[in-house]
């Protein structure tokens, strides 16, 4: 394998190449503080295109699922309407702000198949359009027009069968232009038959951006990792060290082009026994479906890919992996230094027993990695918050995507406060 | 235990028949509450098996398989799980994940 000598741009580095990254030491202050999170969540959380979901979990008219977006400071419902769109709520009841739709646990997330809304508090019931169809003893209220008070509506759009909303009521671009060259890339791919889904949710002592360091860079993973794979291979990767074949950067969004051998890999002897018998390990099975990769992955159109990483900021990351299956990342925050973590695996229905256990064992792969990189977090996290002497750390060129990401939210918080300062009387 | 009866062929496992286990939550709960020795028993005996399985599945489609070859099947998801410990880690839990955890709150029913 070529590692260490994959190309790099005229400037000598992938960080110079895009301007205004700097390649000094950079300070977690944004990580670290309270007062920075209160500001994310407004000038970021409450203003951007976030991804709740796919339009495979609503399969029918009254399919639903409800969404906590503490960071966004809301709960939303997602529901096929009548008309068969993808629609969006705040989930409060306009009565006297019950929320409106949940289970046993106000905090816990809900979804199912139903014909209408009716508050669990005074019985106020919405079509699944938010029409406000029944009010109990209306004859009570005063003057009450019942068209008044439809729910109140999230903007709500679908790209390639994921689902969005935009919580920011003034918002005026669209989805498809808020994706960006990055999200056009990637369209046409078939997403849609990758419908035998593993999802886990882990709830992670670190603030949200950590965790999307750790897996925006593959720095990592030859050290971090290095018992994960035969002892030989283990030390071959360490001496390597690892290097990504390209980084782009698309506005807020970034992706990172990885090679990919393992899917199979060249020699069996490089992979653990129960990965030579089921043909499967960390990069997926290694038999999957023969589709051609869309044009946005492997920009570098080299031999060796195995993977693509994008991040569609703020908290989305989307993975597609050589043999066509997709794991994605959300990074939900609940708090400056706590957030949650969901990781989905979609892979195509599997035929057989043997395909379904070659997914299983990517799946569990998938999962002792996330226990090792989740738990490093939290030793980060802490060590951060201690405010020792040391406040400033030093990136290479590999972690390109971490100095995006800090310096997207950064500038996205600086302008949220500079507008709120030009408007007279918010503060 | 009819209930987890196994494929005829595969009557050799049924001392391990506790590891038929429908959930990747509860395969997983099973490997961390278990001792190495443990581990390594159901490992040697179900690892020589894996590619017979294999080849008992490849006769059927997904929604033909047996209740017996769906225990089968969890049983090999439970090899899975165990080879982490035998294979790699020579411990129940992952090194140094300490008190993280990591649940599947959606999977396939079968």
């Amino acid at each position: 394998m070529a590692a260490a000598h994959f190309a790099k741009p005229p400037e000598g580095s992938w960080t110079e190449h895009y301007a205004g990254l700097g390649t000094e030491p950079v300070s977690y202050a944004d990580s670290i503080s309270p007062e920075f999170y209160e500001l994310e969540r407004d000038a970021i959380f409450s203003k951007t295109w976030l991804n709740v979901g796919r339009v495979e979990q609503l399969s029918r008219v009254g399919s639903y699922f409800t969404k906590e977006l503490d960071a966004a400071r809301t709960s939303i419902v997602v529901v096929r309407s009548s008309a068969d769109e993808i629609t969006a709520f705040h989930n409060i009841c306009r009565h006297r702000g019950n929320k409106l739709v949940w289970m046993d646990y106000p905090a816990e997330e809900t979804s199912g198949v139903c014909r209408q809304f009716a508050c669990k508090y005074h019985g106020w019931r919405y079509a699944l359009d938010g029409e406000l169809t029944f009010v109990q003893q209306e004859s009570e209220f005063f003057d009450l027009d019942k068209s008044d008070y439809p729910l109140a509506s999230v903007q709500c759009e679908v790209w390639e069968g994921f689902i969005f909303v935009n919580l920011d009521s003034a918002n005026t671009t669209s989805l498809k232009d808020y994706l960006g060259e990055t999200g056009a890339s990637l369209a046409g791919y078939p997403f849609g038959e990758l419908t035998q889904v593993h999802k886990y949710r882990a709830e992670v002592g670190s603030n949200w951006k950590l965790f999307i360091d750790a897996f925006m860079e593959f720095y990592h993973a030859p050290v971090l990792h290095a018992r994960q794979a035969v002892a030989d291979e283990s030390q071959k990767l360490q001496g390597y060290g690892y290097e990504a074949l390209a980084y782009k950067i698309d506005g807020p969004h970034g992706q990172v082009s990885s090679w990919g051998g393992m899917s199979p890999p060249k020699d069996l002897s490089m992979v653990k026994p129960i990965e030579r018998v089921l043909r499967s390990g960390l990069f997926g099975p290694w038999d999957g479906p023969d589709w051609p990769q869309p044009p946005g992955v492997n920009p570098a159109d080299h031999k060796a890919w195995g993977i693509e990483s994008f991040l569609f900021f703020p908290n989305f990351m989307l993975l597609m992996w050589k043999p066509n299956w997709v794991l994605t990342y959300h990074y939900w925050p609940t708090s400056y230094n706590t957030h949650v973590f969901e990781g989905t695996c979609y892979f195509v229905p599997p035929e057989n027993g043997r395909e379904r256990l070659a997914q299983e064992l990517a799946v569990v792969t998938f999962k002792e990695y996330a226990l090792q990189d989740g738990n490093t977090l939290e030793a980060t996290q802490t060590m951060l918050e201690s405010r020792t002497p040391v406040d400033r750390f030093p990136l290479n060129d590999q972690e390109i995507m971490l100095r995006h990401l800090h310096t997207v939210t950064q500038r996205s918080v600086r302008e949220f406060q500079e507008q709120a300062a030009a408007v007279p009387g918010r503060a | 235990m009819s209930n987890v009866a196994l494929p005829a062929e595969f009557a050799d496992l049924e001392p391990y028949a506790d590891w038929v286990l429908p959930t990747e939550r509860a395969r997983y709960n099973k490997r961390i509450a278990s001792s190495m020795d443990v581990l390594q028993a159901f490992y040697d005996a179900a690892f020589p098996r894996l590619e017979a399985a294999c080849e008992y599945f490849d006769q059927y489609p997904m929604d033909e398989l047996s209740d017996e070859g769906i225990n089968l099947l969890w049983l090999c998801c439970s090899l899975v799980t165990v080879s982490f410990p035998v294979e790699v880690w020579r411990q129940p839990r992952v090194p140094d994940s300490g008190a993280a955890t990591f649940d599947a709150v959606l999977e396939p029913v079968i």
